[in-house]
């Protein structure tokens, strides 16, 4: 258990930049040394404290009056400077907004809405990877890990079909938007202006179709529980956290058991495992690796003392390998017990959308079982360079039946 | 430590030593005990760390809050008068001796 306290050591400064190219490209070694170097540490180069260990991260997590959202979950501290959009009502905000916003977007994401989009999901699945299994090779990424959520996610909610191909920037400019003002910062906000506009034009009621996700948000436009603004805004949330990180997980599962075939082997005689298999690649890869709290007090964890309004980085990618909490945590495992990975996060913001990526993946990942006996790498696959998400920007792959 | 008592759907009955401030849930879990799933961690996102409140001090529980009201609506098992999520509920000492029945299906 960790404990949280007033008094506490100075943090140990450590020569680590997250969002350099080495770290971006292969992070563990980094993560060791962040899970090694204390319990909370110091990074001078960005002005902030980090942690990498399991146990604290997800008493951080669990602690929202002390270490908040409302100053934004990135690098970045709103309280000091603006925000490059008007913060999420979710997202980026604290109790007692939070837990009204966010109990309107649970209701519409609830098993039972999820069981009945269940047939049409799975229907797709199987059609999308009859398609590919024809083919002689395929990019992973565009072809599958982004081709099925865009389709299906978006149809869920109502989206118009046309400029789709928009929620993938947007996707980028919010996750890479909780980083530095880097070179990808500016790469993801190149078209911002246009790719804002078409998603709140997109979130509009009258855009949405009557019968679909973004048009139950709506409905608490109608009681009067938000404004108009607000009821976009929160429609804007499933857009802004629906795509890339389901399609970054696709593309790590893929990965996972293209380098792992007894694994893919052990899924296809098991078929009761896929739902396991997707939390094991959820540990195992962390699509989404890096954000942030802010502290609301001078506050000591674990020993180390963190002054008040300070931004503290939590890896849930180092968490996820931590070797005090997972026994030999670098191999990938479908067969192992998972409770306890903070892939979703913990806590009051804990993904709010995480039945829907298990879905998603859940029946792709079946349709895949039922008909591909191997996954193959068809060429040499690129990791993507992202401020906080990890996934691939090329992963060529060959499906054998 | 404080008593909770899960009864799975065929009747076998688990005495378990909850670590006070963890959930009900995680409880279950940390002992293996197979009738709860808790896919989402305790984020009140399931609905499969579904219980029937049986019996012991049974007044002591909290009401159930808008979240988890909603998502009992959402349960495999039809929801009871006596439906809680186990990750909602907080293990205290004045909780000794409460008994949960488990549904027989979770998802």
């Amino acid at each position: 258990m960790i404990h949280f306290d007033v008094q506490g050591q100075e943090a140990r400064a450590v020569d680590v930049d997250p969002f350099g190219d080495a770290y971006l490209a292969n992070p563990y070694p980094y993560h060791e040394v962040l899970r090694h170097a204390g319990p909370v540490v110091y990074l001078p180069q960005w002005g902030c404290y980090a942690t990498g260990r399991h146990a604290v991260v997800k008493a951080i997590l669990q602690d929202p009056a002390t270490f908040c959202s409302g100053a934004g979950v990135g690098l970045s501290n709103f309280r000091k400077e603006p925000p490059w959009r008007p913060p999420s009502l979710v997202l980026e905000t604290d109790p007692p907004e939070h837990t009204k916003n966010r109990a309107i977007i649970s209701r519409t994401l609830s098993p039972k809405v999820l069981r009945e989009l269940k047939d049409r999901f799975a229907a797709q699945a199987r059609e999308l990877v009859d398609q590919l299994v024809a083919r002689s090779s395929f990019d992973g990424v565009k072809d599958l890990g982004e081709a099925f959520p865009l389709k299906v996610f978006p149809d869920a909610v109502g989206l118009r079909s046309d400029g789709r191909e928009h929620l993938i920037a947007y996707g980028n400019m919010v996750f890479n938007g909780m980083g530095p003002r880097n070179a990808l910062y500016e790469q993801a906000m190149r078209n911002a202006e246009m790719v804002n506009a078409w998603v709140w034009a997109a979130c509009q009621r009258e855009n949405l179709s009557p019968d679909g996700l973004g048009a139950a948000i709506y409905t608490a436009v109608d009681d009067g529980q938000l404004t108009h603004e607000q009821g976009a805004m929160l429609v804007r949330s499933f857009l802004s956290a629906g795509i890339d990180t389901t399609a970054n997980a696709i593309g790590l599962a893929a990965h996972c058991f293209a380098m792992h075939p007894e694994q893919w082997e052990r899924l296809r005689s098991e078929s009761s495992l896929v739902r396991q298999a997707f939390e094991e690649v959820l540990r195992y890869g962390s699509p989404f690796q890096t954000y942030f709290r802010t502290t609301t007090r001078d506050v000591s964890v674990g020993g180390i003392a963190i002054p008040a309004g300070e931004k503290v980085m939590v890896s849930v990618a180092a968490a996820n390998r931590d070797p005090d909490f997972w026994p030999d945590p670098d191999r990938f495992d479908i067969g192992r017990s998972t409770a306890g990975h903070l892939a979703f996060g913990a806590g009051i913001h804990g993904c709010v959308g995480q039945m829907m990526a298990r879905l998603e993946v859940e029946v792709l990942l079946t349709a895949l079982a039922e008909r591909v006996r191997r996954i193959e790498l068809a060429g040499e696959p690129r990791l993507m360079p992202h401020n906080t998400l990890r996934g691939f920007q090329v992963l060529p792959l060959r499906l054998h039946t | 430590m404080t008593k909770i008592i899960y009864v799975d759907a065929s009747g076998c009955r688990r005495e378990v030593q909850a670590r006070d401030g963890t959930s009900v849930m995680q409880a279950a879990v940390s002992h293996g005990i197979s009738g709860i799933v808790a896919e989402c961690g305790g984020s009140a996102m399931c609905a499969t760390c579904h219980v029937y409140v049986e019996s012991g001090p049974v007044d002591r529980l909290p009401a159930p809050n808008a979240v988890e009201h909603e998502m009992l609506d959402s349960t495999a098992e039809p929801r009871q008068p006596n439906s809680r999520l186990s990750c909602q509920l907080v293990v205290r000492p004045e909780l000794d001796g409460l008994v949960l029945r488990l549904p027989q299906r979770q998802t």
